[in-house]
């Protein structure tokens, strides 16, 4: 093998290694420098980024020996090419979770990436770092088009790239002057101790040093690889496989197929209707679907060996389509289901839709449709299976088969994996690695149960990682939907009915299909009262790849053509668009169209008058003429073309700059906390305090990029008075921690919340209790604060709050108070004559009274009641309302997002950095599916194959944002809170699909919208188009 | 399946006399932002080797020479982007270098694996093409390298296919020293969903009279408009016919343009009709910025 010298962060290296090797397998399979990340290995994401000899270069793609005799900078080393000036630290006391020397240490990069919530999956963070070094090196005070302009092909999926943007400014001020700038965030309300605070996430320095350990970044003693062939057809009987000359290759362990399985043939998350490997009784019903697995010595030899493995298939007919899947002597899927292709078909009913209709005065109808789309996690799935009794010099014994791998639900893939390898559950452990975002993408199983398998068969280590192109075609994606929609209006705006058919193509196998249309199906007459309703849906079976979750399950694409329908009502009436929504809109008392009466927390019209009110500013601001006008024309060629600028201004009114018209459009959304429809809705958490004064808490919830750790960090810390950075936490461990239940419906922060805040209450009562035996006090004058217990009946009694729990009030406002720190002094002394004790000396009590100091608590959401029984089908939802500036280029059909403005009323921030975050990616995610995302399919067969052939937004699809908050408590929520997740992509698609047609007077039926479409509709006078992108062109 | 070999030849014989010892079965590599990608993908057969020409001494040199800018095959498009010969002498080229990827990308991609992967979209290229450039193709004889200049437009054969042959490389491209009264420039469209190729590219370079009216020299390249990288030779008649550069000899130009080029609709990239439409747009935006400068140098 050919000899390469090179030198990586300051190390000199001579490897013998084989000549088609890439410098990102050599970084981190040969030199065990994990942080340089493979997202796609066709440069593409970015995420691979390293500086060769002062250059960036996507490493997936380079070839290693093109780095010969080179200088490599990779992550791990960017921190030691920063020296310190010696300047005074000041740290904000939001990142005391750190010492000021472990922050000092860091590159200025990574500290602003760290504190301005720049990282949240991480899986992108060292692209994103190694290339913003460059601009540094070489601009120390960019703007935010140079910033764009360095990034605009590094890709994340989490953030949409404004606090990239912000951290790559605030790091370019430390390096200049020596200050870090903090975050601007928006208004919320008064922070407690923890809970509101702009607290980094806790993983975040891990994150940037690249430190932090994704499934593929374990590499095990004498582990094999596994690759999965998958079927050539969307619809074939497996005839036989032949693996004879697969098996014959030198370093080929095994090819298992359907026949290996000792257990279950079949899985799913819902019904069990998808087979671990196709074959037998069980066709490949998409391409996705997996025929073999190739285990051997290495991943190359395992990828090649599966060319070699023969398989004879009986082709099937297929459909794709499905409206058609509905009709009589379509081909069957799943002939052993009783109605054919229809996986469910989804009723709401409410009141008389007849009389509805018969009292509107304006009746609008139209047929929408949105795209079937791909969640793009920059992680593509990987999972490594232990067999039990494996000792690994690197990472321990391993008492049971273990699966390390990022997974939204790690107790559902323990259960599979049992099923399927026909052992008790209490076999399996699942052990979560970092995940590299989700997004209702890692739901479904996907290698657990092959590395599972081939790990218990060859007793070694297995490594299933799959390709991005891997990725793509298998995974469930967002369901394609037809939506017609009709809708009725009085003239004054009362909305009298709507009446829907949606059909949702839910592809080959059930997954969650059932449970996202019946969300796009109560959603459909949008966050308003209607007098009636009638929806019916219809998810269908096709040969298309699975739909399942994807961030919105379903109230995205039914979202899309409710607002679409309002502003076509609105503009029927004559009405303003906002005033229709605010008319309408859902309030406390109001009853939904599934028969559920709101009875606390519906933010809506405060989110309306936000945004309302930020948009008229704007209208009448400098911004309009100034702003627009720079750099693009000179202000005489900007005309309004409706009206002069005046007060009574209608807000939507196109403004044109040049060849570009400019408006603004608007929509409103709704999205159910948790899994209600009667479903049991529960997390369980575990508290852990230790003599040390440190407490843990434990649950199996998902942290996929979210902060769910922050979040549960910061509920523990709050109820047990403890610091931030006193509190661990330890989730996806399925041996460790209890089940927190599936990471989907943006439940986590009120489901686990909820527990870890209960179950650190119940831990603080329990040392309430010992300690008031011991200073024999009642129990609720003793109280916690900053790893602190106080006994101190006279004070405690004055700042009793409101909602019955104990706070302390510290600092000026607390009269003769004695400071905290001062009362540090009489740690020493024996407890009984002390008015304070330290958390640990509490802990330590309660052990000595022979009291646990671990406790679990299982928190089970309010009931909810199935759809069609009335009552409530969900314990609580999140409102937004968000508008969009939009561009047209009237020459080039060429649409931009300008400007958002949105308001989302999530019921408490519990992180204020991280809920802007979560609001921040999700515009920016919705914008991908407004303008760029179509996973395209033709006949069963994906066209889209490559990340470059599906374009998430990149950095400059970021538009400007003003983000409110509204903090209307729901009081079961975690103080107040409830999901945050998934309203935010919600609203934005039809808000710019409405400014469109405000601007241009062409309403788009289709999404993703079409500059060629739309241009081409602009010339012919066509006011509405069907055609979007990805639509067969004619030639 | 990975090359077995990855040579890293310090001299354009020993490159293409490796070339010529594998028959076939390698190929020259430089960025490999293309190559490499087609091989991973499955669009490019296997390769037992691969050629790096990279580190061949000065094949990255950007120079003026004797009334020429040369630019080494290896040139990055980076180093072109960030050039001052070049964006003083071929602003269209700077332009079209500009754009193409980003930052990671470009920093490795070379001018002569653009024109070598011979795509009729290819930015580069058109950059090129307008700027009446020649490519310098280096010819492994058996015993030493012979090296010729010929137009760009003969290399090309047909989308994704050059005329090299297995003992050839491109060495250089040149194209001649900014006139006086000269300018070029470049603009195209690109969709923002998955596709990696503009929807349409233009490329162009005016050279006027004295008047700083006429044009005395013309030339637009277009991609694609064609199976290879294509030159609105009909439109640029008509701008050297026209007795000034004003609004009717663009809309003429234009019209030539839209005629001559073979347009066509290709697979979630465009529609015909809407390519036809752009050839107006950005000749719309290119020639009076080319002009422009043309007035300005």
């Amino acid at each position: 093998m050919p000899t390469l010298n090179l030198t990586v962060n300051g190390v000199a290296h001579t490897l013998d290694i084989p000549a088609g090797r890439f410098l990102a397998e050599v970084l981190r399979y040969d030199l065990g420098l994990t942080g340089t990340k493979i997202g796609c290995n066709e440069a593409e994401c970015g995420a691979c980024t390293v500086i060769v000899n002062g250059r960036s270069v996507n490493s997936c793609i380079y070839p290693a020996f093109k780095a010969q005799n080179t200088e490599v900078l990779t992550i791990e080393g960017v921190a030691a090419t920063w020296q310190s000036p010696n300047l005074p630290i000041s740290q904000s006391q939001e990142m005391e979770q750190w010492s000021d020397s472990e922050i000092e240490e860091l590159h200025p990069l990574q500290q602003a990436f760290v504190q301005h919530g720049a990282t949240q999956c991480g899986f992108c963070t060292p692209g994103f770092i190694m290339q913003a070094k460059t601009l540094l090196d070489a601009n120390p005070d960019p703007t935010d088009d140079e910033i764009k302009h360095c990034l605009k092909d590094t890709y994340c999926r989490c953030t949409g790239y404004v606090s990239i943007v912000n951290a790559v400014k605030a790091a370019a001020e430390k390096m200049r002057t020596g200050h870090l700038p903090e975050p601007v965030l928006p208004d919320h309300v008064e922070p407690l101790m923890h809970i509101g605070r702009a607290i980094p996430r806790p993983d975040a320095v891990e994150k940037v040093t690249g430190k932090a350990m994704y499934a593929d970044d374990y590499q095990f003693a004498n582990m094999l690889y596994g690759a999965t062939l998958r079927s050539e057809h969307p619809h074939a009987r497996i005839l036989s496989i032949d693996a004879s000359a697969a098996l014959a290759l030198p370093g080929v362990h095994c090819v298992l197929t359907q026949k290996d399985i000792p257990g279950e043939l079949r899985h799913g998350l819902v019904e069990y209707d998808w087979p671990a490997f196709a074959g037998g009784d069980y066709p490949a019903r998409y391409v996705g679907d997996p025929i073999a697995l190739v285990v051997a010595e290495s991943d190359e030899l395992a990828h090649d060996a599966l060319r070699l493995v023969k398989v004879d298939y009986e082709v099937l007919p297929v459909v794709t389509d499905p409206v058609m899947a509905r009709q009589p002597g379509a081909p069957v899927l799943h002939p052993d289901r009783p109605d054919g292709n229809l996986l469910k078909h989804i009723k709401v009913r409410h009141g008389d839709i007849e009389a509805g209709f018969a009292a509107a005065d304006v009746i609008v109808e139209r047929t929408y449709r949105t795209p079937m789309t791909e969640h793009a996690f920059l992680e593509p799935e990987c999972s490594v299976a232990v067999p039990a009794g494996w000792n690994d010099p690197r990472y321990g014994p391993h008492d049971k088969l273990t699966i390390y791998v990022g997974s939204q639900i790690p107790y559902a893939d323990r259960d599979q994996v049992a099923r399927c390898l026909g052992i008790p559950k209490e076999a399996v452990r699942i052990k979560g690695a970092v995940m590299g975002g989700g997004f209702g993408g890692k739901e479904d199983i996907a290698g657990q149960f092959h590395a599972a398998l081939a790990a218990q068969v060859t007793g070694r280590p297995v490594k299933v990682l799959y390709t991005r192109e891997e990725s793509l075609r298998f995974h469930p994606k967002r369901h394609a939907t037809i939506i017609r929609i009709k809708t009725g209006a009085k003239r004054d705006g009362t909305l009298t009915a709507v009446e829907a058919e949606l059909y949702g193509d839910s592809g080959a196998y059930a997954s969650l299909g059932e449970k996202v249309m019946t969300r796009a199906t109560t959603h459909a007459t949008g966050p308003y009262v209607v007098g009636s309703a009638k929806i019916d849906c219809y998810a269908m079976y096709t040969n298309n790849a699975p739909c399942g979750a994807f961030r919105g399950f379903g109230v995205t694409q039914s979202a899309f053509a409710v607002e679409s329908n309002m502003d076509l009502v609105a503009e029927a009436l004559g009405m303003d668009p906002i005033e229709l929504r605010r008319k309408n809109a859902m309030r406390v008392g109001a009853m939904t169209a599934t028969g559920q009466v709101l009875r606390d927390s519906v933010g809506l019209l405060t989110c309306l008058e936000k945004v309302e009110n930020e948009i008229r500013d704007w209208r009448l601001g400098d911004w309009e003429i100034g702003r627009l006008g720079e750099g693009k024309n000179d202000a005489a060629s900007i005309s309004n073309l409706q009206s002069p600028i005046s007060q009574s201004l209608n807000l939507f009114n196109p403004i044109r700059v040049g060849a570009k018209v400019y408006a603004w459009g608007i929509a409103a959304g709704y999205k159910n906390t948790g899994l209600g429809g009667g479903a049991p809705d529960k997390a369980e958490a575990e508290v852990e305090v230790f003599p040390t004064g440190r407490a843990e808490i434990r649950t199996s919830s998902a942290e996929m990029g979210q902060n769910l750790i922050g979040v549960l960090a910061a509920c523990t810390a709050e109820e047990l008075g403890l610091p931030f950075r006193d509190v661990s936490v330890l989730v996806m461990d399925t041996d460790l921690a209890p089940d927190g239940g599936p990471t989907t419906a943006s439940r986590q922060t009120y489901l686990s919340g909820n527990a870890a805040r209960l179950a650190a209450r119940s831990m603080r009562e329990r040392m309430q209790g010992v300690l008031a035996e011991k200073f024999d006090v009642p129990p609720e004058v003793i109280a916690f604060h900053e790893g602190l217990a106080y006994v101190d009946e006279a004070r405690l009694a004055k700042v009793k709050s409101g909602n019955g729990d104990w706070r302390l009030e510290i600092g000026d406002s607390a009269p003769d108070a004695q400071s905290p720190i001062s009362n540090l002094q009489s740690l020493n002394l024996p407890i009984s004559q002390s008015r304070t004790i330290s958390f640990a000396d509490a802990v330590k009590t309660l052990i000595d009274e022979g009291r646990s100091p671990k406790l679990r608590y299982e928190y089970w959401a309010p009931k909810t009641q199935p759809l069609g029984t009335g009552g409530d089908m969900h314990f609580g939802f999140s409102y937004a309302v968000h508008a969009a500036l939009v561009s047209v280029d009237t020459e080039t059909g060429e649409v931009a997002v300008e400007r958002v403005v949105s308001a989302h009323d999530i019921g408490r921030a519990i992180n204020i950095l991280s809920l802007t975050g979560q609001i921040e990616g999700g515009i920016v995610m919705g914008i991908g599916n407004a303008l760029t995302e179509h996973y395209i399919e033709e006949n069963g067969r994906p066209w889209t194959q490559h990340l470059g052939q599906y374009k998430m937004p990149g950095i400059k699809h970021m538009p400007e944002m003003r983000n409110f908050v509204v903090e209307d408590p729901t009081a079961e929520g975690p103080y107040g809170a409830k999901g945050v997740g998934e309203i935010s992509s919600i609203p934005i698609s039809p808000a710019i699909t409405n400014a469109i047609y405000n601007a241009v007077g062409v309403r788009c039926l289709a999404l993703p919208v079409d500059q060629d479409a739309l241009l081409l509709a602009m010339k012919r006078g066509v006011r509405e188009i069907d055609r979007r992108w990805g639509d067969a062109l004619e030639r | 399946m990975r090359w077995q070999a990855y040579h890293t030849p310090q001299s354009v014989d020993e490159a293409l006399s490796l070339l010529s010892q594998y028959a076939g079965g390698a190929q020259i590599v430089a960025g490999g932002t293309d190559l490499i990608l087609d091989m991973q993908q499955g669009n490019h057969s296997a390769l037992q080797a691969l050629i790096d020409v990279t580190t061949i001494r000065d094949l990255d040199q950007i120079r003026e020479d004797n009334g020429w800018i040369v630019i080494g095959a290896a040139a990055t498009h980076a180093a072109i982007e960030a050039s001052p010969l070049i964006r003083h002498h071929g602003a269209a080229l700077a332009e079209s270098c500009s754009v193409v990827g980003g930052p990671q990308v470009r920093n490795v991609a070379t001018i002569g694996g653009n024109v070598a992967h011979a795509l009729p979209a290819a930015d580069g290229t058109i950059g090129l093409l307008a700027l009446n450039a020649e490519v310098q193709v280096c010819t492994w004889n058996g015993a030493a390298v012979e090296c010729t200049w010929q137009p760009l437009l003969s290399i090309f054969v047909g989308p994704g296919k050059n005329r090299l042959a297995a003992n050839q490389m491109i060495g250089a491209f040149r194209f001649p020293v900014r006139a006086l009264r000269s300018g070029s420039a470049f603009d195209r469209i690109m969709r923002p969903q998955g596709v990696a190729l503009p929807i349409l590219g233009v490329a162009a370079q005016v050279t006027l009279d004295e008047s700083g009216r006429r044009a005395v020299a013309a030339s637009i390249a277009v991609g694609p408009a064609g199976p290879i990288p294509f030159r609105a030779t009909e439109s640029e008649t008509i701008l050297l016919g026209a007795p000034t550069l004003d609004e009717t000899a663009l809309e003429r130009a234009i019209d030539a343009a839209q005629r001559q080029a073979e347009l066509r609709t290709s697979k979630h990239r465009a529609s015909k009709e809407y390519r036809h439409e752009m050839i107006a747009v950005l000749l719309r935006r290119v020639l009076p910025k080319a002009v422009a400068r043309a007035q300005a140098a």
